[in-house]
């Protein structure tokens, strides 16, 4: 029985250096003042100064902010109705298609989303003369379409797990549908919201494929940047990039984590 | 009187609610399919866009098969598409492999290190996906990691092979989605698991036993998700075979994103998308059957 555990617990440790091995790599590469990865020539913040100095970095880097911020508070905005629809509302017209298209989009290969929006955007371009160009707009429709299922999956769950006869009564006593969702549902589900919100910001961060499709000529997102960079191989200047990205998303959950943590913890304290 | 305006109030808010993301997905989920078809009958041309429109100046309807006829012909998109589904299909049995222990580990670890563990396996998901497949080629190189170790140890006497070939894609694929099969894996593991065991055991059932007869098959809506979650969009997986596969290695992602922007034929891309559509709707209605079962 023992030996077993062993083995067991031994395969989990081996799957999470599995995990962070290669990222640990990365990290402490990108000081590395060696062009060769396998050789340490010292500590280095170099390739983090060359970093600064490539202005075609700074705008990929400003439009993939850009994208990502927008896109990730129109995906909440979205996927929290539809979270909500698919979580609370019950049985209702159209409940069977909503479900199917949320789900969708989780498992479809990027290429496929990527084609048949670049379609769209085409198709609506010679029938209203919109978009006028692809670039940041039509990257940004294409990143609130599939973050936002991961922000409906999120809220859905959030939902199950909250207790309704607050807002029951609130709607009893003549509260608006409105008010009652600003005042009692939106404080329930918003930690949900909240880790959907960051959801999307790192997906939309990161998306190369989709983006390659919808976006037009000089527009270039930083994930589309990185992959022409290496797809040639190894370059230190992007080892420091990665760290730099790496390191604000690490941040990022970890904030998220410990701040909905706390909220969570409120929340049972103050049930009666 | 006033309880009938406010049910009608309810109705309408929860109108909008449900149909602002039915209308959104609409428009650029599904009506986007319908184009990809209507594209995959056209002919290429040199023009803005570059295909024919589905209705020519005469007013009659200009569709052809050309499309699919090259692609049945073009043994180079046949083996795409057979590597794509032979790639994804061994990627999921090592994430299978690989995934249940730790699932398994994970549900029966004490309760306080759970969500620390749980954790662990979630956040290499919220970090980069391109630059974690990155990391790889720094692992793998000729110049790389393993190698330079292996060459300083004496072990080998020249730098291995270990990057543009189909193993390394395996890696990859296994590394990026092996969170995918963990997670549902622990889902179903943590509900039924510990109660059932513990009887089964006082019982004086041996632990193999157990195993199979137990915790295997309530196990089984796990990997049912999980293998879904890997397989399907491992079988359109571009950026993978791009960056660690060799030239040889055949995945319809790739020969899509090629035919796309390399030869700029958007009908042929068009077909071979409707094509893997066809290929991945059937693993999809399974996942979609196990998601509305999960969800009631």
């Amino acid at each position: 029985m023992k030996g077993r555990s062993l083995a067991i617990y031994s395969w989990l440790a081996f799957g999470y250096a599995f995990f962070y091995v290669p990222i640990v790599l990365l990290v402490v590469n990108s000081f590395n003042a060696s062009r060769i990865g396998s050789h340490w020539g010292g500590f280095s913040l170099h390739w983090y100064q060359q970093l600064l100095d490539d202005p075609q970095i700074l705008a990929a880097a400003w439009l993939s902010l850009r994208v990502a911020f927008i896109s990730a508070c129109g995906a909440t905005l979205i996927g929290g109705c539809a979270g909500l629809a698919l979580g609370r509302f019950g049985v209702f017209r159209g409940r069977m298609a909503l479900t199917g298209m949320v789900a969708a989009p989780l498992v479809m290969p990027e290429i496929i989303t990527g084609l048949s929006l670049l379609l769209l955007f085409v198709a609506l371009k010679s029938l209203t003369g919109w978009p006028e160009s692809r670039g940041f707009t039509t990257i940004t429709i294409a990143h609130i379409t599939f973050c936002m299922s991961y922000v409906a999956v999120v809220v859905q769950a959030r939902v199950a797990t909250l207790d309704f006869s607050l807002e029951e009564a609130a709607m009893d006593l003549g509260g608006r549908p409105f008010r009652v969702l600003l005042d009692i549902t939106l404080p329930g589900i918003a930690p949900a919201l909240l880790s959907g919100w960051l959801l999307s910001f790192t997906l939309s961060l990161d998306d190369l494929v989709i983006s390659s499709f919808v976006s037009g000529p000089g527009a270039n997102t930083l994930p589309m940047l990185i992959f022409s960079k290496v797809k040639l191989g190894v370059t230190p200047d992007i080892n420091a990039l990665a760290s730099i990205i790496i390191a604000v998303v690490t941040a990022g959950v970890v904030i998220a984590g410990v701040l909905m943590l706390r909220a969570e913890r409120k929340r049972v304290a103050q049930r009666p | 009187m006033n309880s009938l305006r406010r049910s009608a109030a309810l109705a309408g808010f929860r109108l909008v609610i449900a149909g602002i993301p039915i209308l959104w997905l609409g428009l650029f989920f599904l009506a986007p399919f319908l184009l990809v078809f209507r594209t995959s009958f056209a002919d290429p041309v040199i023009a803005q866009p570059p295909f024919t429109p589905l209705f020519d100046a005469a007013g009659g309807i200009h569709a052809t098969l050309d499309n699919y006829t090259l692609l049945l012909n073009d043994s180079l998109f046949l083996s795409s598409y057979l590597g794509s589904v032979r790639i994804a299909a061994i990627s999921t049995l090592l994430c299978l492999i690989a995934g249940y222990p730790m699932a398994y580990a994970i549900a029966r670890s004490p309760q306080p290190w759970r969500t620390l563990l749980l954790l662990l396996v979630i956040l290499p998901f919220w970090s980069s996906f391109l630059l974690r497949i990155y990391a790889w080629m720094g692992l793998l190189g000729t110049h790389g990691v393993i190698n330079s170790l292996l060459l300083d140890l004496g072990l080998i006497q020249r730098p291995l092979a270990l990057m543009y070939n189909d193993a390394a894609v395996y890696l990859g694929i296994v590394y990026t989605y092996l969170p995918f099969m963990v997670l549902p894996l622990y889902a179903v593991l943590e509900k039924h698991e510990i109660a059932l065991r513990e009887a089964a055991l006082d019982l004086g059932a041996r632990p193999l036993r157990v195993f199979t007869d137990i915790t295997l098959p309530l196990s089984m809506p796990g990997v049912v998700a999980g293998s879904m979650l890997v397989f399907i969009p491992a079988i359109g997986e571009f950026v993978i075979p791009a960056l660690l596969g060799g030239l040889d290695t055949r995945m319809i992602g790739r020969a899509l994103f090629d035919e796309f922007f390399i030869n700029r034929d958007w009908p042929l891309a068009a077909a071979v998308a409707t094509v893997l559509l066809l290929v991945i709707v059937l693993p999809l209605m399974v996942f979609q059957r196990g998601q509305a079962r999960a969800h009631p």
